[in-house]
Parts: structure tokens; C-alpha cells; sequence
């Protein structure tokens, strides 16, 4: 007996669907190619280990421990290159035609932007995970509530989904893995240095202070500080907005980055069919 | 201008009106028209860099036709790609199977992308499986596959939602001939179950041995159409050709094959061979092995030569295959 599969007109398919379709995939690929996560699994902790042991012992944090300053800031920036795993995942998927074949199926539109971003952001677990334990080994604490530390997870998983959608126009836009690393390097990698990720924004020199101060990587590790409770060396200091309000400054920029990248990620993606 | 079908049967499952791509300055399809008879099989016959993909990229919604329009099912492919996919199969040129997953996992993903349900793309997988003697390797990733493997797990996955229309981007290339002539069957299989195929080749004895009607495309352009039969009829047909250890016999075996064949044979004295056209088949390389016989001339090799995709491209354009993609753009 063949198996009898339901008339073209029964096949009811959705954005949801498709979407944990492409998930699933993706969850799979991670799975069976665990040396792929070598930047959201040792490279985190590498990160932790360098600054608590090497760096951290000439940088002065005032009357406070620095590996506790230093935490906030590394989820930050870990947060951050979290882009360059799916634009790489995305740009491979074009390489080697999956691309094509997902285009050849009825599929929901946008779902396989989506399917990578879900598979992402559970991806991106695995390092906010690893770095909490790594950091509570050199003797970072969360000194609030249980509730502000659950803000604090949240905050990071939001800001997670937001920079993945940077990662995914990133990989519709270039077209090889390669280019990927290239790019992603120049643009990615000053972004989460000009910030307090490493050193108080308050001893950076004027110009690119008032970046920092702006820099959303820079105000999501103010945010975590602050909610766990942290030293963030900016008592006594004429703040800006951004930095009054980190978290709420942090929020809005999730929104602007989800608004702006997703819809141009499909339309890129969306594009590259017409040649 | 283009030459009619023969006398079509029944609604078309492909139609190309007009279609033209460019990528700049550089015209990879220039006007191309054809249609496929709903089950039928149609070869685009062409070599490297002639618009085949393209072509078949435009009618599987991949791309978008620069001019010209397409149906495909009786729907229009730039107006309705979602529907057209339902209908379709596309087995690209370099096998897109996903290394990452098992045989059986990439044919579950593809049949819960067609909406089929996860009970019955499981269901369907283990068919197909079965049917492309996969089953002990479903299991496996594919990044373990051979080749040949991985070229019937791709044509698998392209049946899972059994489409009405399938698309082919040369099957066989690169498949070993047993592989070649394994996959050849399954496809005609499909043919008399209706399936309507479009299949592109660079191979004349592919596109005879499975399709009904061959396009033949060369620098963007269709240059010829017809059954294999007339197609090879325009060509002239077979090759005889003898080759023999001394040259010195060359001008005898001219005359007796000129004499058998009728027509008008040519002469390598590099490689001691003689060869001319024949329309008569089997019955004149007898004929002429007798006669060499009788003439106690030795012969290397001595056959007859089915025409290739060159003997065609030499006889419609007077120019051989040139390599690779090509670099007019059809002025």
C-alpha cells in the first residue's frame, strides 16, 4: 500500500509552522557540529577567565571588586557576537543551495528567517548559562532580589532575539560566510569595545564617551549591573538619559533593531530570488 | 521563429511565453518559448552557460523573468509562486540535501514543509526510502552519503508531496552509468504513473532515452525542437567510422564507404580514421566489414558512432560546444 498524502488543496500551513520547522533543523545542525560553538561556549568563558585573571588586575574599579564589574559587560558583549553565528549559519544555507530548496517549497514567508532566529535564541542560552557559572567560580554574586535577577535574564534574552535579527540581515545581505566574518569583525567587534564592557565609561576620553554612553552595549551592561546588583562606577557622575534609564533606554533599542532588521531581512532575502 | 510542436494533446502542464533574463549587460535567456503537454517529458538540451538553469530556475519561482511570462499547472509563476510550489519538484543541479540530517530526517522536514503532517511525512519518508534503497542508510547522516546516494535521496525528496510537474536540473551528471541508468528508470516510472518532467541535460542520449520532446538551447536562444527522431534526422543521423593500423588503406575503405553509404565520407589521416553519416543503421557496418574483409584490410576499430550533443551543435550552429559560459550575449 503507498501512503496516501493529503490533496494539494487540504495542506494548511502556517508562519508558526514553518518557522519550528526550520527551528528544529537548526537545533539539529548545532547538535551534530558542536565544534561550531566554540564562540558562544568557550570563547565566552575564555573572555571571563582573560579579564578576571590577566586585565583585571590594572583596571581599578573604585572600592569594589572588578570581576563583579566585569560580568555585566561580558554578557553584554558575548550578547552581541551572538549575530555572527546566525548571519555565518544563513550565509552557509545560501552557499550550499538549502536556500533554494526551502525557496522551491510552499513555505510561510519569512519562516526561514524565522527558523534560524528561534534556533538562535536557544542557541544563545547556552553561553548566558555558561558565563553565569563561570562567573559565580571567580566570585561574582547577584546581591538583589530573585525577581530582579529574573529582569535581568529577561533583558538579556530580549536583547538576544534583537541582536540575532541583526545577525540575520548580516547573512542575507552578504554573500559568503566569509564576507560574514569579514564585515562582522569591523562593524561588530569595536561596537562592544567602545563601552563599558571592560573599563567605566567615565575614564574613556570625551568623543568616545559620549558613544559609549549611547551604546546599547554599553547600557544593557549598565542594566544588568544594576539589576544584580553590581558595581557600576557611575555614582557621583553627571549621567546622560541613556544611562539614567538603562533599562528602558536598552528596551527601546530592541524595538528599534527587531523594527528595522527583520522587515529588511525579508525584503533582502526576498531579493535575491529575483536573480 | 520557432518551429511547432507536434500536434499537442491534452492542456499543457508548462508554458514559456517569451521569456528573457538578463543580469546586466549579460542576456542569459533571449526569448524563450515552449510548452510541455501535461504528461509528457521534455528535455532542454544544451551545454554549460546555454540558460538551461536559468530557465528552470524562472519556472520554479526561484527567479524572475526579466521579460516574458510562464505557467506552470495553469498558473502564472511570477502572480502565484505559492501555488506553484505545491504543484512542483525541483531537483537543482548540485544535489541540495542537507549533510547534517539523516536521509530520513531531510525527507521528514521536506514533507512537513509541503504541509503533509508529521505522522504522514514520516510515513511517506519510509516509502520513498524503500523505494530509493535507502532504508538502511536512512539513519545516517547524509554527510556519509556516496554520490549516488545523495543524488537519490535529493530526487526522494523532490517526490515527497508526489508533485504533478517535476523539474530536473541535469540529474545525471556526474552519477556513475549504473547510477545513471537506476535513476533513468525510476524516472520513466514516474512518467507512466503522469508525472510531467522537465529535465535539463547536456547528454543527447539522455534527452532520447527519456524525453518525448527536446528543446535545444544555445546561447540563451531555443535553436532547435523537435522528437529525438527528427532531431537526429537534422543531424544527419549515426556515424560510421573505421580506423585502420595502415594508412595506406585509407583511400580504399573512403571508396567503400562512400559506395555503401552514399554519401560523402571524411578522412583523418592523424588518427587513421574514416568516418561518413548513415541513416541505414546496423545493416551498413556489415555490409562494409564484409567488404574490408574481402579486401584483406586490417581494422583497428570499426562502428557506428550514435551523434553526440557536439555532432548537434556542429551540424544547427557550424560551431562546436564552446566551454564553459559563454561570452556573447545573444546580439
Amino acid at each position: 500500500m503507498s501512503v496516501v498524502i493529503p490533496p494539494v488543496a487540504e495542506r494548511r500551513g502556517s508562519l508558526v509552522h514553518d518557522t519550528w520547522v526550520v527551528a528544529k533543523r537548526g537545533l539539529l545542525h548545532m547538535r551534530r557540529q558542536p565544534e561550531a560553538l566554540a564562540d558562544v561556549t568557550i570563547q565566552p568563558i575564555m573572555f571571563v577567565l582573560l579579564f578576571a585573571f590577566v586585565f583585571g588586575g590594572s583596571i581599578k574599579i573604585p572600592k569594589s571588586n572588578y570581576r563583579e564589574f566585569l560580568m555585566g559587560g561580558i554578557f553584554s558583549q558575548t550578547i552581541v557576537f551572538g549575530a555572527f553565528g546566525v548571519a555565518i549559519a544563513l550565509a552557509y544555507d545560501r552557499t550550499n543551495g538549502a536556500i533554494d530548496r526551502f525557496r522551491s517549497l510552499p513555505m510561510a514567508r519569512g519562516s526561514v528567517l524565522a527558523g534560524h532566529a528561534v534556533s538562535s535564541l536557544i542557541r544563545a542560552l547556552l553561553p548566558i548559562t555558561l558565563m553565569s557559572l563561570c562567573g559565580l567560580v571567580v566570585g561574582w554574586r547577584i546581591h538583589t532580589s530573585a525577581i530582579k535577577a529574573i529582569e535581568a535574564y529577561a533583558l538579556m534574552i530580549g536583547f538576544s532575539f534583537a541582536i540575532i535579527w541583526l545577525g540575520v540581515l548580516i547573512g542575507s545581505v552578504l554573500p559568503t560566510p566569509e564576507a560574514v566574518q569579514g564585515i562582522g569583525f569591523v562593524v561588530i567587534f569595536p561596537l562592544t569595545f567602545i563601552a563599558s564592557t571592560f573599563v567605566p565609561v567615565t575614564d574613556l576620553p570625551a568623543g568616545l564617551r559620549t558613544f559609549a554612553e549611547w551604546n546599547p552595549v554599553t547600557t544593557v551592561a549598565e542594566a544588568l549591573r544594576s539589576l544584580f546588583g553590581n558595581p557600576s562606577t557611575l555614582e557621583g557622575h553627571q549621567l546622560p538619559w541613556s544611562l539614567q534609564h538603562s533599562v528602558l533606554y536598552s528596551v527601546i533599542w530592541m524595538g528599534i533593531i527587531i523594527a528595522v532588521c527583520a522587515p529588511l531581512a525579508i525584503r533582502a532575502y526576498n531579493k535575491t530570488i529575483s536573480n | 521563429m520557432h518551429a511547432k510542436l507536434s500536434a499537442v494533446s491534452g492542456p499543457n502542464a508548462i508554458e514559456a511565453e517569451g521569456l528573457v533574463k538578463r543580469y546586466g549587460d549579460k542576456v542569459a535567456l533571449d526569448d524563450v518559448s515552449f510548452e510541455v503537454p501535461q504528461g509528457s517529458v521534455c528535455g532542454l538540451l544544451g551545454p554549460n552557460g546555454a540558460g538551461k538553469t536559468t530557465a528552470v530556475r524562472i519556472l520554479t519561482t526561484l527567479a524572475v523573468a526579466t521579460e516574458g511570462s510562464a505557467r506552470v499547472g495553469g498558473l502564472d509563476v511570477a502572480r502565484e509562486p505559492l501555488a506553484v510550489r505545491r504543484l512542483l519538484g525541483l531537483a537543482a543541479q548540485d544535489a541540495t540535501v542537507d549533510k547534517l540530517l539523516t536521509g530520513r530526517e531531510n525527507l521528514i522536514m521536506i514533507g512537513e514543509l509541503h504541509h503533509l503532517g508529521r505522522k504522514v511525512s514520516a510515513a511517506r519518508a519510509d516509502e520513498l526510502l524503500a523505494q530509493f534503497e535507502l532504508t538502511d542508510a536512512g539513519g545516517r547522516l547524509a554527510k556519509t552519503y556516496s554520490g549516488g546516494m545523495r543524488r537519490r535521496l535529493d530526487l526522494a525528496s523532490t517526490l515527497v508531496a508526489r508533485p504533478e510537474i517535476l523539474f530536473l536540473d541535469e540529474p545525471t551528471t556526474g552519477l556513475d552509468p549504473r547510477a545513471r541508468n537506476d535513476l533513468w528508470d525510476v524516472l520513466e516510472g514516474l512518467v507512466t504513473q503522469g508525472t510531467t518532467i522537465l529535465l535539463t541535460t547536456q547528454y543527447l542520449e539522455e534527452a532520447d532515452r527519456l524525453a518525448d520532446d527536446i528543446i535545444v538551447v544555445d546561447h540563451g536562444r531555443v535553436i532547435a525542437r523537435g522528437d529525438s527522431r527528427e532531431l537526429k534526422r537534422r543531424v544527419g543521423g549515426a556515424q560510421i567510422t573505421v580506423t585502420v593500423v595502415d594508412p595506406g588503406n585509407l583511400p580504399t575503405i573512403q571508396r567503400e564507404m562512400a559506395r555503401i553509404t552514399g554519401s560523402t565520407p571524411s578522412v583523418d589521416e592523424a588518427t587513421k580514421t574514416v568516418q561518413a553519416p548513415t541513416a541505414a543503421g546496423p545493416r551498413v557496418v556489415s555490409e562494409l566489414a564484409d567488404a574490408l574483409a574481402d579486401a584483406n584490410i586490417e581494422v583497428e576499430d570499426l562502428g557506428l558512432r550514435q551523434p553526440t550533443l557536439d555532432d548537434v551543435f556542429l551540424r544547427l550552429t557550424g560551431a562546436p560546444i564552446a566551454d564553459g559560459p559563454t561570452e556573447e550575449t545573444g546580439a
